[in-house]
């Protein structure tokens, strides 16, 4: 039988047998007690074709219903925003792709440069001194931010927001359970982090306050206060901020925070079901060594000719083992390409734009969304991109209409909070356009109960 | 490999050096060669109190990061700041340029430790 | 390789644009009004103003400076760097699957559901496994939900003695990271010469504090643990559990499962068995299958079948939790289902089958020329104890570089740790023999070179974009972004 992807034929086999004075392949393999050999064929499908392949698949796909049918109105940690047609083209450029990490800086400065390229881009939109080479997602990175800050300050608890996406929540609890660090949720008040139960909930014991603004309700928290308190506390102050939203709102560099994170999914990435997308981390200098991951630093090569290399490794697993902080190696490189290659090509102006496209039309849909009758507002805080809208409606049979009328509906938030049933989550962004929310706000009318 | 006379050997390859009631801490030349070109050294904060065997700090180098052990209790008076923006100072002189100074709790800790000749032969044994 | 040295910010000019919106439309909405100013940015955004001529020809060129596995011969050991075949980024790029929302209502993702809960399947029978969860990002994340599922179940038992876990030094270091990050302690028990448990040792190691002991097999030096069954019965004899570290499953698949061995969790790297790319670092994916016992502890959320609809189950009070947002890395998952589907039973076994001979073929052509510390048939892969002649000046390290000259990426060099200058070479099977023979001669060139002309080594590479870097200045005064002058 020929496969495809292995070149070696039946007379480069018995030459390559004969080399090694075995008379078939599977003296390779006699090392195996015949207790464990398997014995028999696997029991999986016979080889196909790729032609065949690519119809089995295809009739996969094709039982999905995509966001290229549905309108997509919802977001809840992934977004719909426009990607530029270059990102796919280069992050598939096979020297990127088909490459390994970075440990060979002489035949690996395309990877390196590009890192280095979107470590300043994440450093510069986040307002932070350093930022590392990418983490898994939003969610681990807040979760490898609460490890650093437990490791490093004295201390046993994070205090972590209620308003922070609840699958965040679940992934920190997850690493903090068998850290043995506590979590202790903050409450929120009116769609926001109630300041004055972090005030009451901190004490010499908190290592770490984790906020997320736009937080998961798309309302915007200032952090003035949340930053004071952790320091005062000598915990660190954590901001999981999404990297869109900067191109408007206060930085995390602004605010004073220790460590910012987030998901990056937002820039230039498919939304893929779910992944993979990347986190992003970042800190200011005096944390920089003890940042997880990967890190690219420019320095010189033998010449004297900028290079740039992986660096600060000593903060590693390979080289701490046990004492490492972080079991991270690989993680999201061809992810923060796309990052690296959206960022550059919108640049500043287009940063700022895609921000206030995006509030804007968010901040119009509330509006119309409203005057139906059919909804309420719920909270009156500054927003961006997410609002929340209370309605009579049952929202599994909202959405359901709404698919069927083309729409990806907002996301039901009674899954989550379930003092939040009939609550409904909308997101909008700037690839929404004016007539597409007018069509929605149609629709709505529509809806019947 | 250089060893001093007069200092206090760990195991562990850190030196004390007494000054009056206050001590000197750093590591030894044999500690920084194996490291290599060290890169970065984490100091201790002032007003710590550490206790012997405990960790004060890390040194590292481009493939290696070793945790220092303090040889003996007590509380940190000072940290070589000089070693932040410089930490190859480490091996130009690694008896010069100490990491940081102590109040020792129990001058009577300092009998647990070696002098020069046994570390030396201890280092023999090592390598 | 080109000799093209700007970034994209050198590149930059104040009023370039390389992508345009289409107009706002929305005029009765003031954001200023909206979003009060003291939550604004307040700061300038320092991004690059270019064209998109500009930045396709910066990153094409940026490109270029980089080696893939489509470039050459990329025989690093540990890391499978096999052919990432197209058609895989063909299936992943299908709209109905990458423009898929993770949010989604199940009846509207049915087929990405089922292609999951397949691939569940597909990757259980291929380890010998009752059941996986493919939410782990990597490899590292699969290994540490490995060993999140031992604690949780030993304490599920009311067993909460059990706070350590056996490594073997030979182990990769991201073997004892995880252990500590999932609160335990690390015991380190030393191989055999030959990269083995030492069965004394583990005996020794074993008692009712130990929750389980991490295991590759075949080891990092590429052989096979023949031990096996007796080392599975001892540790379960202690009441500990037995996990699998699935970085060598390219060597085995078709021939023998890590569950038949004994293994009762294991974690597999789809972007190295499975032919998913390795990106320059990530993105990867690190499924985790268990043995029936420990089913109720895999991460959520689990594919599950009721009836004909394929249903995400985040109902797992026993789970061990989430490890990531949404649904795994799912765009990978789509690859390596491409890969197995592509493959069949009998593909899988050839695989391992062709990687199994083309590493034993290179190890018996250069034993004469390296020291090879085990003489012995390995599998997938095998490591040299550095240049046969042990007088030489020159380190392995000169060997990597000079094979850069040479138009070859290195393989993995001082790992393990138990073989002094270590060189671990791992072919893979999607190499021909005619490669082989190629890099087998260039070896054999540079081990002469070493003794007659060893500066050669020594200042390699010379013929690559740059020459070896300054890495003491890179981490002793870092410079980790760009700065405006």
């Amino acid at each position: 039988m020929r496969f495809p992807y292995i070149p070696n034929t039946k007379q480069d086999e018995e030459k390559m047998l004969k080399v090694l004075g075995l008379d078939s392949v599977d003296r390779l393999f006699d090392d195996i007690p015949e207790s464990i050999k398997l014995g028999r064929r696997l029991n999986l499908d016979v080889p196909r074709s790729e032609s065949e392949v690519s119809k089995m698949v295809k009739h996969l796909a094709n039982k999905n219903l995509s966001t290229e049918e549905l309108v997509c109105f919802r977001g809840a940690g992934a977004y719909d925003h426009a990607i530029p047609s270059v990102v796919h083209h280069l992050i598939s450029r096979s020297e990127f792709y088909t490459a390994y990490t970075p440990y060979q800086p002489e035949i690996s400065q395309g990877t390196l440069q590009a890192i280095f390229e979107y470590q300043t881009m994440i450093a510069n939109i986040t307002g932070m001194d350093v930022a590392n080479a990418s983490m898994y997602d939003g969610a681990s990175a807040t979760a490898e931010a609460a490890m650093l800050a437990s490791a490093n300050q004295k201390g046993d608890t994070i205090l972590i927001s209620e308003t922070v996406n609840p699958e965040i929540r679940e992934v920190v609890k997850t690493y903090m359970r068998f850290y043995n660090v506590k979590v202790v949720e903050v409450p929120s008040k009116d769609g926001l982090t109630d300041m004055d139960a972090l005030r009451e909930l901190a004490s010499a014991d908190t290592v770490g306050v984790i906020i997320q603004t736009p937080n998961f309700f798309g309302n915007i928290e200032d952090c003035t206060e949340a930053v004071e308190i952790a320091h005062e506390n000598k915990a660190l102050f954590i901001m999981n901020v999404d990297p869109i939203s900067l191109g408007l709102l206060k930085t995390p560099g602004e605010y004073g925070a220790d460590i910012a994170v987030g998901e990056g999914q937002v820039l230039g990435n498919s939304l893929n079901f779910g992944g993979p997308y990347l986190g992003f981390m970042t800190s200011s200098t005096k944390q920089m060594r003890k940042l997880p991951g990967r890190i690219v630093g420019q320095t010189v090569d033998l010449d004297g000719k900028r290079a740039f290399t992986l660096t600060l490794q000593a903060r590693e697993q390979h080289i701490r083992r046990e004492k490492a902080t972080s079991n991270i190696c690989s993680n999201q490189a061809l992810n923060a390409l796309a990052a690296t290659i959206y960022m550059g090509l919108l640049g500043k102006e287009g940063m700022a734009e895609v921000a206030e496209q995006s509030a804007t039309k968010a901040y119009y849909a509330k509006q119309e969304l409203i005057k139906t009758g059919k909804f309420r507002s719920v909270y009156d805080a500054p927003f961006f991109r997410e609002f929340v809208l209370e309605t009579d409606i049952d929202i599994e049979d909202l959405n359901k209409q709404l698919a069927d009328k083309g729409f990806l509906g907002g996301y039901n938030l009674g899954k989550d909070y379930p003092s939040d049933k009939n609550r409904v989550l909308f997101c909008v962004t700037e690839k929404r356009t004016k007539d597409e929310i007018d069509c929605l706000v149609k629709a709505m009318e529509e809806i019947t109960w | 490999m250089k060893i001093v006379n007069g200092l206090y050997y760990t195991q562990d390859h850190e030196w004390v050096k007494l000054e009056g009631n206050a001590a000197l801490v750093g590591i030894t030349d044999f500690a920084a060669h194996a490291l290599g070109s060290i890169v970065f050294v984490e100091l201790p904060e002032v007003d710590a109190e550490i206790e012997a065997e405990e960790n004060f700090g890390t040194i590292e180098s481009v493939k290696a990061a070793s945790d220092m052990l303090m040889p003996v209790t007590g509380k940190v008076i000072a940290v070589n700041e000089d070693l932040e923006n410089d930490p190859s100072l480490v091996n130009s002189d690694p008896y010069e340029n100490w990491i940081c100074k102590i109040e020792i709790a129990n001058k009577a800790d300092l009998d647990e430790l070696m002098n020069a000749e046994e570390y030396e032969a201890f280092c023999k044994e090592e390598a | 390789m080109v000799k093209y040295d700007q970034l994209i910010f050198e590149i930059s000019k104040e009023g370039r644009k390389g992508y345009a919106f289409p107009g706002c439309k929305v005029d009765n909405v003031n954001l200023d009004e909206m979003i009060p100013s003291a939550l604004r940015r307040g700061t300038e955004i320092i991004l690059p103003e270019v064209s998109e001529p500009q930045l396709v020809r910066h990153y094409t060129q940026v490109s270029m400076k980089n080696f893939g596995v489509d470039t050459g011969f990329y025989p690093l050991g540990s890391c499978t760097m096999k052919y990432n075949p197209k058609i895989n980024e063909d299936m992943a790029s299908l709209p109905k699957f990458s423009a898929l929302h993770p949010h989604q209502e199940e009846r509207t993702v049915q087929g990405a559901l089922e292609l999951m809960h397949n691939l569940s399947g597909m990757l259980s029978e291929i380890g010998g496994m009752d059941a996986f969860s493919l939410q782990p990002a990597a490899g590292a994340q699969g290994e540490l939900a490995g060993l999140m599922i031992i604690k949780a179940y030993h304490e599920k038992r009311g067993d909460f003695k059990r706070t350590k876990i056996i490594v073997p030094d030979s182990a990769h270091g991201t073997n004892p990271a995880s252990a500590h990050i999932a609160g335990f302690d690390v015991v380190e028990i030393k191989s055999t010469k030959d990269g083995a448990i030492d069965i004394e040792n583990l005996k020794a190691a074993l008692n009712d504090e130990i929750a389980g002991l991490m295991l590759t097999n075949p080891s990092t030096l590429g052989l096979f643990e023949k031990n096996i069954v007796e080392i599975a019965k001892l540790v379960h004899e202690a009441g500990g559990q037995l996990y699998y570290d699935g970085a060598n499953l390219n060597a085995i698949m078709g021939q023998t499962r890590p569950g038949d061995m004994g293994f009762d969790v294991v974690h597999y790297n789809l972007h190295k068995t499975f032919t998913t790319p390795h990106g320059g670092g990530g993105p990867g994916s690190g499924p985790v299958g268990v043995k029936k016992h420990l089913e109720p502890f895999l991460p959520k959320p689990v594919v599950t079948k009721v009836g004909d609809t394929f249903t995400l189950d985040n109902n797992r009070p026993d789970s061990i939790g989430r490890l990531k947002s949404f649904n795994g890395n799912f765009g990978i998952l789509v690859r390596a289902y491409t890969y197995i589907l592509t493959m069949g039973a009998e593909g899988l076994s050839r695989v391992s089958e062709m990687a199994v001979l083309n590493a034993n073929y290179i190890q018996e052509k250069l034993k004469a020329h390296y020291t090879l510390p085990v003489d012995t048939i390995c599998k997938h892969e095998f490591v040299l104890a550095g240049l046969k002649n042990e007088l030489s000046t020159c380190s392995t390290l000169d060997v990597a570089k000079r094979l850069l000259d040479h138009g070859y990426h290195p393989p993995t060099i001082y790992f393990p740790l138990i073989v002094p200058n270590a060189i671990m070479i791992e072919p893979t099977e999607t190499e021909s023999l005619e490669t082989l023979d190629a890099f087998i001669d260039v070896m054999i060139q540079i081990s002469k070179e070493a003794d007659e002309n060893p500066e050669l080594l020594k200042n390699a590479p010379t013929t690559t974009v740059i020459r070896r870097v300054d890495e003491v200045m890179a981490a002793r005064s870092p410079i980790l972004k760009w700065e405006k002058q």
